[in-house]
């Protein structure tokens, strides 16, 4: 059964972004579950990858320390296997679209469902692409999660429409990473994706802030964080557990009720 | 030959970019469908082309290489004569151009050899557009002129110090500053690679290499060449070369491919001859990678063939038959660097040397009375200290 609603029912989500493999897939367990302590809704699992074209540096250098130690999507799946023993948390993976064509979309769908991932987000495949992979997604259950930014204008209904899972809301121009600032009228971009569909939303790109979770949370279903996240495992690496729960709990605190 | 309506050459091409593009993408479709038509627009680029670039470039007929090697006739298309010194020139008079129609004030580009870099830095100087050129870290290094050169005409070069701080590093650059602002600003990239429209795009300016080649060697030879042939990186120069003649099925189509140290090493860039299908750069397409999809660091001693990917175009030719693909090392190709510098006082980029290496070994076992055309796609001048470093001369620009 496909957990991805289960974050959104009745409340507010945050959404904890981290990359796998950093600093080992050991950890990225634990604070997976860490995480989830303090409250987090649902966790994006990035799989490393050399050329992430829509991260910022900050994630950039956690996909180089990921595959420098290591990591492979194969150990990504068995670290999922052996933690959905432990939560239900619903779980999705967020990977350039060449790691799944390369591994195969049938057998890498297959090994989602099989592991426990309940969806994936690919952010170099556009709604008119979406053809190729989005079936086999269905069969085994995924959710092909779609991204709508502050340039797709006429394009939200049209995507927002055939969206799975929830809506990722990319509130800036760019790359991820924290800004100080977000311009863009995402409520307004919410409110169009809220007349075609009843799909939650979530907003990300450049949220590291309690206030910022508290007024982006408020204006969709859902506030996503992840520079601020990886940035703090960078700082503290393998001790990095107790820093994320203490983070996402202040965060979770924002959440509008 | 002509992408269908998906973007597509048979299964390779596509638009695999993220959505904050996707309008501007389309945007530029629109834009490049209506202005290749228009008329005033296909004047103004034939005149510039004309009297700015200095085409059309020669067909140049290497009496003493054909004599010394003893085969087939040998032309080059010397687009290293055209200004810029690269067949460069072609793609970017177009597509500044173009942006200036769209209304765009600022044009970005990726370079490796800074071949690229400095034909948009150029344009956009005579263009009246603000310009900002990224390069990978090495490359700066590589090239030094060609950043001073840039920096002459008015352009920022950015040094891109992520990854492997080449040509690929420079192209995720350049994708990550359009996502950021893509407003008043196109991103002019540099080869037949990339989202659509830009591999048909840039094959279609680009074609005037072989529109020209075409009617002259009619004109000079009364028929049409055996062989056709030219560097392939992201493959810009050979699909200019290639297009007019894939209709000629007589006319055999090679690319030459950089094999840096040998397709046996993990020291190579030949992406047909060691790279798998993948979905990288907006396309899809063959690339050099791992198992798990990663992107390998390729390596040759031409920055401007440094790539791990091949144009879509070039994918479709290769799996249908079309084209043929050949990997050259590097130590081929500096031999035929030094080769036709002494033979025919030509001093070819190192890019254009890998296709000069090939040619000497199948013309001299053409017969006498077949014809070669080889495309010379830009000068050397930018090479020869990297070429008497190989040498092991301590020489330093």
């Amino acid at each position: 059964m496909n957990r991805i609603k289960n974050a959104f029912l009745d409340k507010k989500a945050f959404i904890a972004f981290l990359t796998a493999g950093d600093p080992s897939l050991d950890k990225t367990a634990e604070f997976i579950l860490e995480m989830e302590k303090a409250g987090a809704g649902l966790v994006e699992i990035g799989i490393p990858f050399t050329d992430p074209i829509a991260d910022g540096p900050v994630i950039q250098e956690a996909n180089i320390r990921a595959l420098d130690a290591g990591c492979t999507t194969d150990k990504i799946f068995d670290m999922v296997k052996e933690l959905r023993k432990k939560t239900q948390i619903p779980l999705c993976f967020l990977a350039y679209l060449n790691v799944l064509y390369k591994y195969g979309y049938e057998r890498f769908c297959e090994r989602c469902s099989e592991t426990g991932i309940d969806g994936f987000i690919i952010p170099d495949l556009p709604f008119e692409e979406q053809g190729e992979l989005k079936p086999v997604a269905s069969k085994y259950g995924l959710d092909l999660i779609t991204m709508i930014a502050p340039t797709s204008k006429e394009r939200i209904k049209t995507v927002a429409k055939e969206a799975d899972g929830f809506i990722y809301v990319v509130s800036s121009m760019g790359v991820t990473g924290e800004r100080s600032e977000i311009t863009t009228d995402v409520g307004e971009i919410v409110n169009t994706i809220r007349t075609v569909t009843d799909t939650p939303t979530a907003i990300g790109f450049g949220i590291s802030k309690k206030e910022q979770v508290t007024k982006f949370a408020g204006l969709s279903d859902g506030a996503i964080v992840g520079s601020a996240i990886v940035k703090i495992i960078a700082k503290y690496g393998e001790n990095a557990g107790e820093k994320l729960y203490e983070y996402v709990s202040e965060m979770v605190s924002g959440l509008p009720q | 030959m002509s992408a269908d309506k998906h973007g597509r050459f048979g299964e390779f091409g596509g638009q695999y970019i993220p959505e904050t593009l996707m309008n501007e993408i389309h945007k530029l479709e629109e834009a490049y469908e209506h202005y290749k038509n228009d008329p005033e627009f296909v004047e103004e680029l034939d005149t510039l082309n004309r009297e700015y670039a200095g085409r059309p470039s020669l067909l140049y007929y290497a009496e003493k290489m054909t004599r010394d090697l003893g085969g087939a006739k040998i032309y080059f298309k010397r687009e290293d004569l055209n200004h810029t010194g690269s067949h460069k020139i072609n793609n970017v008079l177009g597509q500044v151009l173009l942006a200036k129609k769209m209304g765009k004030t600022r044009v970005i580009a990726e370079t490796g050899a800074g071949q690229h870099g400095v034909a948009t830095a150029t344009a956009a100087a005579l263009l009246d557009m603000e310009c900002e050129v990224y390069m990978g870290k090495e490359d700066t290094i590589r090239q030094a002129l060609n950043v001073y050169r840039m920096e002459l005409l008015g352009t920022k070069v950015h040094p891109v110090e992520s990854g492997t701080q080449t040509l690929k590093d420079a192209v995720n650059a350049c994708m990550r500053e359009w996502t950021a602002r893509v407003d008043d600003t196109l991103y002019v990239l540099g080869s037949v690679m990339g989202p659509h429209p830009f591999p048909q795009m840039v094959g279609d300016f680009q074609s005037i290499i072989s529109k020209e080649a075409r009617a002259q060697i009619l004109e000079k030879e009364g028929r049409l060449p055996d062989v056709v042939m030219a560097c392939v990186g992201g493959g810009s120069n050979a699909m200019g070369s290639f297009r007019e003649f894939i209709d000629d099925k007589e006319v055999r189509l090679i690319g030459c491919e950089a094999a840096g140290k040998g397709v046996e090493t993990d020291r190579t860039a030949a992406t047909m001859a060691v790279g798998t299908k993948g979905v990288f750069h907006g396309m899809k397409s063959y690339f050099c990678q791992n198992e798990y999809g990663q992107i390998a660091p390729v390596y040759s001693i031409s920055a401007g063939l440094d790539y791990p990917g091949v144009g879509p175009e070039h994918a479709y030719l290769r799996d249908s038959g079309r084209a043929e693909y050949v990997p050259v090392t590097d130590e081929e190709a500096v031999q035929a660097f030094e080769y036709i510098a002494r033979t025919e006082g030509i001093i070819a980029a190192i890019e254009s040397s890998h296709a000069v290496a090939h040619l000497m070994k199948i013309a001299p076992e053409m017969d006498k009375d077949q014809i070669i055309i080889c495309t010379l796609s830009g000068r050397g001048d930018k090479d020869v200290a990297a070429i008497a470093r190989y040498r092991g001369i301590d020489l330093h620009e």
